[in-house]
């Protein structure tokens, strides 16, 4: 099934070639995506996104609100999206964890919205300036309760763009919250950027019911498990509720309900994973050995396997574009036919988990993690390529 | 003189509410459901169209008014109906946007969204059903419980200081506030009636009781005796210093409107200052869908 798509907005679209670093960069995804509205809080490395939005946003028809802090900021804006705005916050570390509470409340009233968070070292506050991949397990489980939730990870200013783009039309076309994990390197680097014509950008409308108000249910589905939306403000006098609720909306806490709403919230991601699940990939037909890796570090291990070409071992690449829903079914296709897994990621090892459950014991992992603070270095990443290579 | 419908039969409030919702929560004697009579009264009173009514709750005993509201109507997060409003009414300047929540949940896990949203100004009616405790959850000391009042979490007395609600958000920045208790009920539908007509931050508080947890706990009596209580120790001190409008246990309350002025409001003053720096390139929000939207065809 295809969705429907329609043109960008062209008022929001800085058709051009840019040099523009990642957080300038997504602030233009953003707008080419018909978000109208940002509500955030100052946070670095992020700022510089909502900095840019501040400024463009009075221009397209929309409007940016500096909120007290990031429950203010990560709620206001799903007001803005029940209000008929498309939306989105920005922030960090720290932020990030203050706004898990209604990453919950989206996922749970299937508010549209997207969470930039532009990943720095942790725990706490941790590395301000530096970079970080740590928030991955926080972007997928930090809110309390059972939900499924989108993310993704460029790996460049124009992926900031291109990506931006797509997290919006996810959470339009899934009604989720999507999480758009960018990390400090990525963030504050500067490097081209090409924004297309308007009429060449696709975007996901809103999943408007074009139901009377006598017909509309809130949260009945029509076997796409994804409910029809309306705005306030339009006649329909729906409710929307962070409490359990039956597809009238209305609270009804019981166990049949719970499970009813509950596994439709996951479902309706997990069984759309394919068709979500974006990756590139790179000589992986005879790979005996295959790097995974997202974000800034895939650019490191670019390096270390083009090193480990030269040397002649045979190392396929694998970039997570999507990271969550975690791309299972290609891992363990990999995982019948490869050696090993090598994972180097900005932490002490957290998709490297993911790596090793879906590859179910068929090929080893090799986790080739780091703490934060600045990236890998080539030599590091080739060292695990090599002792893979042996297994 | 309130409109009466033609059908004496029918109670003039029903059409406002979720009728399918009932019986509500809410327990004998408990004065949230008066306030939303009030709230009703006030809604036929002053004619709003009601499809542009918003209706946003937090948690709590009163956060469940947005359930039986027959209104867009969100039940939000702990804290945080007000910053939810703000987004709302930024993305459809149109809306009337009320928030109707309770003490605990405004002032102190929302203490920071109220007092930022009174300082901003932002165009918002406030309903503040002050309990004078946390109900919800069986009785705990809020920041609005009287000094030596007993709770769940201060069995032996509550001994920290309260908020005055009034006098917070009138420093605040709030253009219009007012006090009364769930035995002004008229009183109440008035406020409520002139906060619709009041551009900018206002703020509503209602004293009301909770007769299973806060009366009892203090030998307070039952919900008459409540009534009776407020009837003899309410004081109409209209534009009384809000400083001078803090509550005690068993003592007088100061009610009215206290606080009834103008100032632009967040939206006015944002539309302002774009214009003057952005001329003709200023595209103002005007909450009608946007371009895309409107041929969402596919």
């Amino acid at each position: 099934m295809k969705t429907a798509t329609m043109k960008a907005d062209p008022r929001g679209v800085l058709t051009g070639t840019h040099f523009l670093d990642g957080d300038h960069a997504c602030c233009e995804g953003a707008l080419a995506a018909g978000a109208r509205f940002a509500a955030g809080y100052p946070i670095t490395p992020s700022t510089e996104v909502v900095e840019r939005f501040a400024s463009r946003v009075p221009t397209v028809g929309g409007s940016f609100i500096q909120m007290e802090d990031e429950l203010a900021a990560s709620i206001a804006l799903q007001g803005g999206v029940w209000g008929g705005a498309k939306a989105f916050t920005v922030t960090s570390g720290p932020g990030f964890s203050l706004m898990m509470e209604h990453i919950g409340y989206a996922a749970m009233t299937e508010t549209p919205c997207v969470f930039v968070d532009v990943q720095r070292g942790g725990p706490s506050t941790g590395l301000p300036t530096l970079p970080a991949q740590a928030d991955m397990m926080q972007a997928r489980w930090g809110s309390h309760g059972d939900y499924e939730i989108i993310a993704l990870c460029p790996n460049s200013p124009q992926e900031c763009f291109d990506l931006t783009i797509t997290a919006f039309n996810l959470a339009e076309e899934y009604r989720v919250p999507v999480m758009f994990m960018m990390d400090e390197v990525v963030g504050h680097m500067t490097e081209k950027v090409v924004i297309p014509p308007a009429d060449q950008i696709e975007v996901v409308p809103r999943k408007h019911t074009k139901k009377s108000v006598e017909d509309y249910l809130p949260y009945g589905t029509n076997g796409d498990l994804v409910p029809e939306m309306a705005h306030a403000g339009e006649g329909y006098k729906f409710h929307v509720t962070g409490l359990t609720h039956d597809e009238r909306g209305y609270p009804n806490m019981t166990p049949a309900t719970q499970d009813q709403l509950v596994k439709r919230l996951q479902n309706k991601i997990r069984n759309a994973a394919d068709r979500i699940c974006l990756f590139e990939e790179d000589r992986l037909d005879n790979a005996e050995v295959v790097v995974v890796s997202y974000g800034i570090t895939s650019r490191v291990a670019q390096r270390a396997i083009d090193m480990a070409h030269e040397r002649g071992l045979n190392v396929g690449k694998l970039r997570l574009i999507t990271a969550w829903p975690f791309p299972d079914k290609k891992i363990s296709g990999l995982a019948q036919r490869v050696k090993a897994f090598v994972v180097p990621e900005l932490n002490l090892g957290q998709m490297v988990r993911e790596v090793e459950r879906a590859a179910g014991g068929k090929a080893k992992t090799l986790a080739v993690p780091h703490a934060g603070g600045g990236v890998h270095n080539p030599e590091e990443i080739l060292k695990a390529i090599v002792e893979a290579s042996r297994c | 003189m309130l409109n009466v419908l033609q059908d004496d039969t029918v109670n003039p409030v029903e059409q406002f509410l979720r009728t399918d919702r009932m019986p509500h929560i809410w327990c004998p004697g408990c004065g949230i459901g008066t306030t939303v009579n009030s709230f009703a009264r006030a809604l036929i009173d002053s004619k709003v169209d009601l499809d542009s009514i918003a209706l946003v709750s937090g948690i709590g005993c009163t956060g469940r008014v947005a359930g039986y509201v027959k209104l867009d109507s969100f039940h939000t997060t702990h804290g945080r109906a007000i910053p939810f409003a703000t987004g709302l009414k930024l993305a459809n300047p149109k809306l009337n946007v009320v928030v109707y929540s309770g003490d605990g949940d405004l002032s102190a896990i929302g203490g920071n969204h109220l007092i930022h949203a009174a300082r901003r100004n932002i165009d918002l009616k406030v309903i503040c059903v002050n309990n004078l405790i946390y109900a919800m959850t069986g009785g705990q000391t809020a920041p609005t419980t009287p000094g030596h009042a007993t709770t769940s979490t201060n069995p032996y007395g509550t001994f920290e200081p309260a908020f005055n609600l009034p006098a917070l958000v009138d420093a605040a920045g709030a253009v219009y506030v007012a006090r009364w208790t769930t035995f002004h009920v008229r009183q109440l539908a008035r406020s409520i009636s002139e906060a619709f007509a009041k551009k900018g931050f206002s703020f509503i508080e209602v004293i009301s009781p909770c007769p299973t947890l806060y009366q009892r706990r203090n030998k307070m009596g039952d919900g008459l005796d409540t009534m009776k209580y407020y009837k003899e120790a309410s004081k109409v001190k209209n534009g009384a210093p809000t400083n001078e409008v803090g509550l005690t246990l068993n003592g007088e309350i100061a009610v009215g409107k206290f606080v009834d002025r103008e100032r632009p409001d967040y939206q006015t003053l944002m539309r302002a200052q774009y214009v003057e720096s952005l001329g003709e390139r200023y595209i103002e929000v005007t909450g009608n869908a946007e371009p895309e939207m409107e041929c969402a065809c596919g």
